[in-house]
């Protein structure tokens, strides 16, 4: 099974980078470096609950608890039964 | 005193940062009607200069067409100066009836309400259809006012890249849960100029059951054989479900605006949209003019034919002159510069060789995305365009970025 933290840089990277961005590793900071903003922590919420079959109270979807990939993952293991 | 010195302070350091940075933005007092070329003070106090218009909403030189003017004047003599009401209280004269009905007809649509802008429009239109319940799903690049009435909105928000249908499928495949799902987005992009693939987009809505909502502001009069809009343009008239779009550019320059289409949809801005419901009335006089600027452009296309002409024209000359220009065929040409001070000091450069064009920077473009956005109108005449192509290319040589690529502009300047 694909290692989680490679399953949610793959969709990160996909769906906030541009064409010729410099990749993001696991700590790269994703909310307070801009890269994704409020509004698409909605989708990145989404994309985690139909993957791992979780539901992610909305209060635990902050902007800190997004700001990495490392971080979502700490985030999706708490949910995941 | 709630306003201390200490906070008085705080902003004027925040102000002196930015005139430090070389981005402080200063107002131009323009002596004359709108036009290809306009009488100008700048700095304050500075005498008149007569200088070519490149950066107006004019696109159809109607701003201040004496037929248009003769028609608002005949407004205020016949229906008065205000309303002093918003809409639903005692501002609604017949003459806003007739201006709803002759842009429904005009934009091909069901219905139409007015509104005293675009931005109001849409900053009430979201939050009078949706609910928690739908999802709003917008390009990447849709106009603030866009962002702005969908962060007054309850429903989801999410996004998808500029004109990527693929990403915009994805998208709507990850919400196909929700009760409604709206993809919004505008008809041609005001900061990039291109056009929104609106026929792919109606598919798209088609197959996954969303509504669809267009901000045509920069196509409605001109975008399209006859100037209807943007969905003219991609054959979709019919099929888009609203459409808002603004009097303020092409449609006359004045003011005001309106949300256009699916019957039901307008009725519900006209009971729940809270910029309608407190907001004043549009002034007679500026429902006037926009219905004679309406009578123009219902009679013949000249006007939008020549600037399509000029336009195509314009962007030949300037990509022969070696600035580097974003694709597109509308009458919106940015010339990249990419940086922010560049961008300031180009803009100053070409006010002194006697033509009007602003910078635009963060946080109005991306960072890193400076540009000079030019806009052609059809009161440009030939010899305008010619003598403001000689300009960008004097001080395109003086910045020494005439035949550079994007890449050796960022090393030159920085980004």
């Amino acid at each position: 099974m694909e290692d989680p933290k490679d399953v949610v840089l793959k969709y990160v990277s996909a769906e906030y980078l541009e064409e010729g961005s410099d990749p993001i590793t696991y700590d790269t900071p994703l909310i307070s470096g801009g890269i994704v903003d409020s509004f698409s922590m909605v989708s990145l919420k989404r994309f985690l609950e139909n993957k791992y079959k979780i539901s992610i109270p909305d209060g635990d979807a902050t902007p800190e608890a997004f700001d990495s990939v490392n971080k979502i993952v700490t985030l999706v293991k708490r949910f995941v039964k | 005193m709630a306003y201390s010195d200490k906070i008085r302070t705080m902003y004027q350091d925040q102000l002196k940062a930015i005139q430090d940075a070389g981005i402080f933005k200063m107002e131009r007092f323009i002596h004359s009607p709108q036009a290809a070329e306009i009488d100008v003070e700048f700095p304050a106090g500075a005498s008149l200069k007569k200088v070519i218009n490149m950066c107006a909403n004019n696109y159809l030189g109607l701003s201040s067409h004496p037929e248009v003017v003769k028609a608002a004047h005949q407004g205020l003599d016949s229906r008065g100066y205000g309303m002093s009401s918003v809409r639903f209280i005692c501002g609604t004269q017949d003459i806003h009836r007739e201006l709803e009905d002759r842009l429904t007809q005009f934009l091909g649509t069901e219905a139409t309400i007015l509104f005293p802008s675009c931005m109001d429009a849409n900053a009430g239109v979201f939050e009078a259809i949706l609910t928690k319940d739908d999802v709003m799903i917008s390009d990447r690049l849709v106009h603030a006012s866009l962002i702005d009435g969908i962060r007054l909105c309850s429903a989801m928000h999410d996004t998808f890249k500029h004109s990527e249908m693929a990403h915009l499928e994805s998208k709507l495949q990850l919400h196909a849960d929700k009760r409604l799902k709206l993809v919004i987005t505008d008809g041609v992009f005001s900061m990039d100029g291109d056009t929104a693939k609106l026929d792919e987009m109606v598919a798209l809505c088609e197959k996954y059951e969303a509504l669809l909502l267009v901000d045509d502001s920069h196509s409605s009069g001109f975008i399209g054989k006859t100037g209807r809009g943007t969905h003219e343009k991609c054959g979709v008239m019919g099929k888009v479900d609203i459409i808002t779009t603004t009097f303020g550019k092409a449609l006359g320059g004045a003011s005001g605006g309106c949300v256009s289409g699916r019957k039901e949809l307008v009725e519900m801005c006209r009971q729940r949209a809270r910029p309608y419901l407190f907001s004043n009335t549009i002034a007679p006089v500026v429902v006037a003019g926009v219905l004679k600027v309406l009578d123009i452009l219902s009679m013949t296309t000249e006007r939008r034919d020549k600037l399509e002409k000029n336009a195509a024209y314009w962007r030949k000359g300037l990509t022969e002159a070696g600035f580097v220009l974003r694709e597109g065929d509308t009458p919106i040409v940015p010339v990249m510069l990419f940086n922010a001070k560049l961008s300031q000091d180009f803009s100053r450069a070409l006010y002194d060789e006697g033509v009007y064009a602003i910078g635009f920077f963060f946080p109005v473009v991306p960072q890193g995305q400076a540009r000079i956005r030019t806009q052609i109108s059809a009161a440009h005449e030939i010899h305008h365009l010619d003598k403001a192509l000689e300009a960008f290319t004097k001080v395109g040589k003086k910045f020494k970025i005439l035949g550079k690529t994007k890449q050796e502009i960022i090393d030159l300047y920085g980004m």
